[in-house]
């Protein structure tokens, strides 16, 4: 997903009786679904957790600018580059409230672009695969926003109050992303030329894997994510949501007229879901340490903006220490 | 022999299409130079910022250009103007078109066309043409928050720290001789003045003039002196770099005719 393994901290699970009285006032409120605040008491696996999938959330929304911008300048259509402009601006602006919602949790947003920009932090694996052709920019609406959604739209429950509240507003923008997404898949696929959907083909074929790879490996015994669970950080496993996503998408690939690329895709009568193939987790797992076709190349444009900015942010810093100084001054004579 | 409809005009359908045009025009060559910061941008708010000024102005290049289609009348529309003009039909200012270099000079070629379009569209928006003065009064409003954001770059860069003042007077000094061709009234100007399609471009100039005036004596950066104003962007004589942005502008159009997207 956006945040794609979350480390916890944890070694294994306490129960309640093992708590202290903090931490189990802390986990009884969690259990009884209301939310904590950023002034609450709350443990620090519990924070540094946050902290990191937040931050690996919001640096995925900047990081996933990327792709999408490399086709602004080459939308075939003005409404299409007015509609893609739109999209990335809002991609920004999840950026922007999730940085908020983690600055809650103590950390500021430039120690958290320090660590996106020196490697320590992650974003998700799907934003360093390349965009290729037009096409590219609907299947990321269509499978990477639809996949985004999968996730977010639980996390809205999280039991983090700023984290929850920025999902809410995220997921409105995200459906209507993945809707205006596929709405150009059809443009393509079903009213345009025999080249058109070929494109879309190949676009499929090149993101159908990664967008399933979004979720992350099966959660299996992972300590991490059943305390994310316990957190009510986290409220499915990854295979859930996976499945469900197959489920939601393929019926909307064949209404495309378009082939998943997965000869095991067959529906289940049994278990009222399709069966799918194995994923290639290695590769997920060499996207995710740096060798994906992209990672360079993102994480270089980021470091080149940031430091080429430098200048910018600080002019901007020291006009307005001017202004302050200039009207502290003001004050001094008029007393 | 009845007169025809338009007889009353001195300006003939062919200079409001080419006014239309250089309108749209104007708007669709900013908008693409603007998105190319997109992702890019010294900030996560200019990203947001940069973004939403972009998308502003393709939204103005629709209309216009629409309109533009319309007054032609050969059945093109806004895409086909956008996507099927080749460099040497663009009828857009030299100013739009130059490359965004830094974020200085970019800042910079936004504010030295803000701070004409603006009181440009607030004219227009009085236009004895409807069409062009409905258009125009929704585009001023966003024009003056567009004049209000870069206006205010200008200011505190200029007056910021050493380095951001001495890129802004270096931004300033490469642009300064395009800034001439705003207010240089040609044939097409001075038909639709007549009219009152269109306003008198003297009283823009000196309108433009005391804003820039005052907004950089503010920034504490130095007016360059007017010298010779770089020209023939309005009648279709580009720089070199129009014809690579309009390449890459127009790639999948021509690459896949025909095509519905
Ligand atoms: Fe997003
Ligand atoms: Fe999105």
């Amino acid at each position: 997903m956006y945040a794609q393994q979350i480390k916890t901290g944890a070694r294994r699970l306490k129960s309640l009786a093992e708590m202290e009285p903090q931490e189990r006032a802390f986990q009884e409120h969690v259990d009884a679904g209301s939310k904590i605040e950023p002034k609450d008491w709350m443990p620090d696996g519990y924070r540094k957790t946050l902290i990191r999938q937040i931050s690996q959330h919001a640096h995925s929304e900047i990081v996933g600018q990327l792709p999408e911008a490399n086709w602004i300048s080459r939308a075939p259509t003005l409404e299409r580059k007015a509609i893609l402009l739109a999209k990335v601006q809002d991609e920004a602006g999840h950026g922007l409230y999730l940085y908020c919602a983690a600055e809650t949790l103590g950390i500021s947003r430039d120690q958290m672009l320090e660590q996106l920009h020196n490697g320590q932090a992650k974003y998700s694996s799907i934003f360093n695969y390349p965009t290729l052709t037009w096409a590219d920019v609907g299947m990321i609406g269509w499978l990477v926003d639809g996949a985004a959604i999968m996730n977010q739209v639980p996390l809205q429950r999280c039991s983090y109050g700023p984290y929850s509240r920025a999902m809410v507003r995220v997921c409105k923008e995200e459906s209507f992303h993945q809707r205006q997404g596929y709405d150009s898949l059809i443009k393509l696929c079903r009213h345009g030329t025999a080249a058109q959907k070929e494109m879309a083909q190949d676009a499929l074929n090149r993101w159908w894997w990664p967008a399933l790879m979004m979720f992350g490996p099966p959660d299996g015994e992972s300590v991490h994510s059943a305390q994310s669970m316990a957190w009510k950080i986290k409220q499915n496993t990854n295979d859930e949501l996976r499945q469900k996503f197959v489920d939601q998408t393929v019926p909307q690939a064949d209404y495309l007229g378009l082939e998943v690329p997965d000869p095991d895709l067959r529906w289940n009568d049994a278990r009222g879901s399709y069966d799918f193939g194995e994923i290639d987790w290695e590769e997920f797992h060499r996207v995710l340490g740096g060798d994906g076709p992209c990672n360079r190349q993102r994480l270089e444009d980021r470091v080149r903006a940031w430091e080429d900015g430098a200048w910018f942010r600080d002019g901007l810093m020291a006009h307005a220490n001017k202004k302050a100084d200039q009207k502290s001054l003001g004050r001094a004579d008029a007393a | 022999m009845d007169a025809p409809p338009h007889a009353n005009r001195t300006h003939s359908n062919d200079a409001l299409f080419a006014y239309t045009l250089r309108l749209g025009d104007n708007c669709l060559v900013l908008a693409q130079r603007l998105s190319a910061w997109v992702g890019h941008a010294p900030a996560l708010e200019e990203d947001i910022a940069v973004a939403n000024v972009a998308l502003d102005m393709v939204g103005q290049a629709q209309l216009w250009l629409a309109l533009a289609a319309d007054l032609e009348g050969q059945g093109r529309n806004a895409d086909d103007l956008a996507y099927g003009r080749d460099a040497g039909a663009f009828r857009n200012l030299l100013l739009v078109e130059q490359p965004n270099g830094d974020y200085a000079k970019t800042l910079m070629r936004q504010f030295l066309f803000d701070a004409w379009h603006h009181p440009m569209l607030v004219a227009l928006a009085a236009s004895s043409e409807t069409r062009i003065a409905e258009i125009a009064a929704k585009a001023a409003k966003e024009a003056a928050y567009h004049l209000t954001r870069s206006r205010d770059l200008v200011v505190s860069l200029g007056d910021g720290t050493g380095e951001s003042h001495d890129r802004m007077q270096a931004a300033l000094a490469t642009l300064w001789p395009y800034t001439g061709e705003m207010v240089l009234a040609d044939p097409v100007d001075e038909a639709l003045a007549v009219t009152g399609a269109a306003p008198d471009l003297a009283t823009l100039a000196a309108i433009w003039s005391d804003a820039v005036g005052a907004t950089l004596t503010e920034a504490t950066l130095v007016r360059p002196a007017d010298g010779y104003a770089q020209r023939g962007g309005k009648q279709g004589v580009h720089s070199e770099h129009l014809g690579y942005m309009l390449a890459e502008m127009q790639f999948v159009q021509r690459a896949y005719p025909g095509g519905t997207w």
